[in-house]
């Protein structure tokens, strides 16, 4: 996948304690850890943002070795499970970590384990890698993606995003997150310098290690960006910051416009981006020199892909401010999904050519807005209401509330913590919608669940009751 | 409610926990007083005492004894 002999004395990357790995060493220490392999098979990599696990998921990448993505954090009935329904021939895991089997290595604070299940899954030939969509919830559905996949998507986004050895990439979002995962694909094949850290953006360890090793970019998913506005982040004194990357769900248009603005004003590029892990990443990127004029919107497609929008009947919709179904062709679109070992020989079921599920718009210019997902869908009283649009209304009308959307068929559900003022809410949508306010419902629950990239899981929201 | 009392509320409230727990509480140390929890915290510390933190000191308050030391500066007796 990568070349990493061209810059050997390069840093690669450097972890929050200080500690470095150089494209020469992360080349070499990968060529002894896929030594103890058997060759190409089913490893699970539980994910950090550290360098043993960088050093890992790039070792198995570049010797045809397939790596399934989890976190490290993930419940441990839940691994046991997908153990269990895999049955991968390793485990690299954080030394200390509990796995069944013979531990075989050892680097940068991780283990090899060989695991104890004697039939290894067969593997189609152009299977790369595995991702899950969900994070952490454990679903035993992964994305397949190709070593074809990976490379094309990776070069488009070099391309747009104009990436440079020069670059010193932040992490903000985990690696076994699709996102998380495009930013360290693109910045090792430019040769830049990835800065590993556990600490998130609400902690104090996070900034002093972005100011001490000059992070030049970081992405962040609508949560990241909605985090550092209350945080008052505008007012921070961040001199080697360049780039900031927004992606993972859309971004409350006044987010977008004040973020944009602070980043024209003092010089910096914001970059708002569209994609999903079926994709292998990204499939859209709005030009940050047009960022405040399209606010709102997701922007064009990538170098290399193309979208459609598909009407109701099938059609391919051809005006402008016509509301379909994105689709979207590119060599980035995976192979299909894998729900247990036996798909891991399936090959390529999509062709190139992936309906999203997201409902857009195009405007004149050629620029695409995202307005909800496809399902996400109540009818009021015979009047179809967007969930995603009644979340964003609330969340502008009520910026300090945790709340989330939901509902079904006929009735449109508020969920959230007790401290928001459901009642209000439940007027100010009515109001807003024209429709009585008995079609709307208020929900209290501890927390609006997320998943490790801040996204709402709405499956873990609705309850079979609601 | 004294300061001592709207301080421990902004706790078992953001970070659903029982007020004899807070006292020992750190960021990152329970599931509870992740990012998300974190941010509901000084929310709720805001405004119950009517300021508006320093973000310095937001990514600084990582535990409940610190906290204190931080919301001195904002002339909060506690």
């Amino acid at each position: 996948m990568w070349n990493f002999e061209t810059a050997q004395e390069h840093i690669a990357a450097i972890d929050d304690s200080g500690a470095t790995l150089t494209y020469g060493q992360l080349a070499a220490e990968g060529r002894t850890l896929a030594g103890h392999t058997d060759g190409r098979c089913l490893v699970f990599c539980l994910c950090r943002n550290d360098l043993g696990s960088l050093l890992g998921y790039t070792a198995f990448l570049n010797h045809g070795i397939v790596p399934a993505l989890l976190s490290a954090e993930l419940d441990r009935g839940l691994l046991r499970s997908l153990l269990d329904s895999y049955h991968p021939r390793y485990v690299w895991a954080p030394e200390g970590t509990v796995v069944a089997g013979g531990a075989c290595h050892t680097a940068y604070g991780y283990t090899l384990t060989k695991t104890p299940y004697a039939d290894a899954p067969a593997l189609y030939q152009e299977l790369a890698l595995l991702l899950t969509t969900s994070g952490s919830t454990g679903s035993p559905k992964f994305v397949r993606q190709s070593y074809r996949n990976i490379r094309a998507n990776t070069d488009s986004i070099v391309k747009y995003l104009r990436l440079t050895a020069d670059e010193r990439p932040i992490t903000t979002l985990p690696m076994n997150y699709t996102y998380g995962l495009s930013i360290l694909n693109t910045h090792l094949d430019v040769g830049a310098t990835l800065l590993l850290t556990r600490y998130g953006i609400a902690q104090k360890g996070f900034w002093s290690f972005f100011k001490e090793y000059r992070a030049t970019s970081f992405g962040g998913v609508p949560y990241t960006y909605e985090m550092l506005d209350r945080m008052r982040f505008t007012r921070m004194d961040l001199p080697s910051l360049r780039t900031l990357t927004q992606a993972g769900g859309k971004l409350l248009p006044s987010l977008h416009e004040k973020f944009a603005w602070w980043c024209r004003d003092t010089g910096r590029q914001f970059i708002v981006m569209y994609g999903q892990c079926e994709a292998t990443a990204r499939m859209a990127y709005l030009p940050w020199e047009r960022g405040i004029e399209k606010i709102g919107a997701m922007g064009i497609a990538i170098p290399g892909g193309r979208f459609e929008l598909i009407d109701t009947d099938g059609s391919v919709i051809t005006s402008a401010y016509v509301t379909g179904e994105l689709r979207y062709r590119g060599e980035n679109v995976t192979l299909g999904y894998a729900a247990g070992a036996e798909d891991l020989a399936l090959g390529d079921e999509r062709g190139g050519v992936l309906d999203t599920g997201d409902m857009a718009k195009r405007d004149d210019d050629g620029y695409y807005t995202v307005v909800g997902r496809k399902k996400r869908f109540v009818k009021l009283f015979g009047n179809r209401v967007n969930l995603d649009e009644a979340e964003r209304l609330l969340k502008a009308q009520y910026p300090d509330a945790d709340i989330a959307c939901g509902g079904r068929d006929d009735r449109l559900v508020i969920y959230g913590a007790d401290s928001a003022p459901m009642d209000e809410m439940i007027a100010y949508l009515a109001a807003k919608t024209g429709l009585h306010p008995s079609g709307f419902a208020a929900k209290i629950v501890a927390a609006i669940p997320k998943n490790d990239a801040g996204k709402t899981l709405y499956r873990e929201l609705e309850t079979p009751d609601d | 409610m004294t300061n001592q009392e709207k301080y421990i509320a902004a706790f078992t409230d953001a970070l659903n926990v029982a007020a004899e727990e807070t006292a020992a509480m750190q960021y990152g140390q329970s599931v509870a007083w992740d990012s998300v929890g974190h941010m509901r915290l000084i929310a709720n510390l805001e405004d119950a005492f009517d300021i508006m933190m320093d973000m310095d000191d937001i990514i600084d308050f990582s535990s409940f004894g610190k906290g204190k030391e931080i919301l001195r500066k904002y002339d909060v007796e506690l």
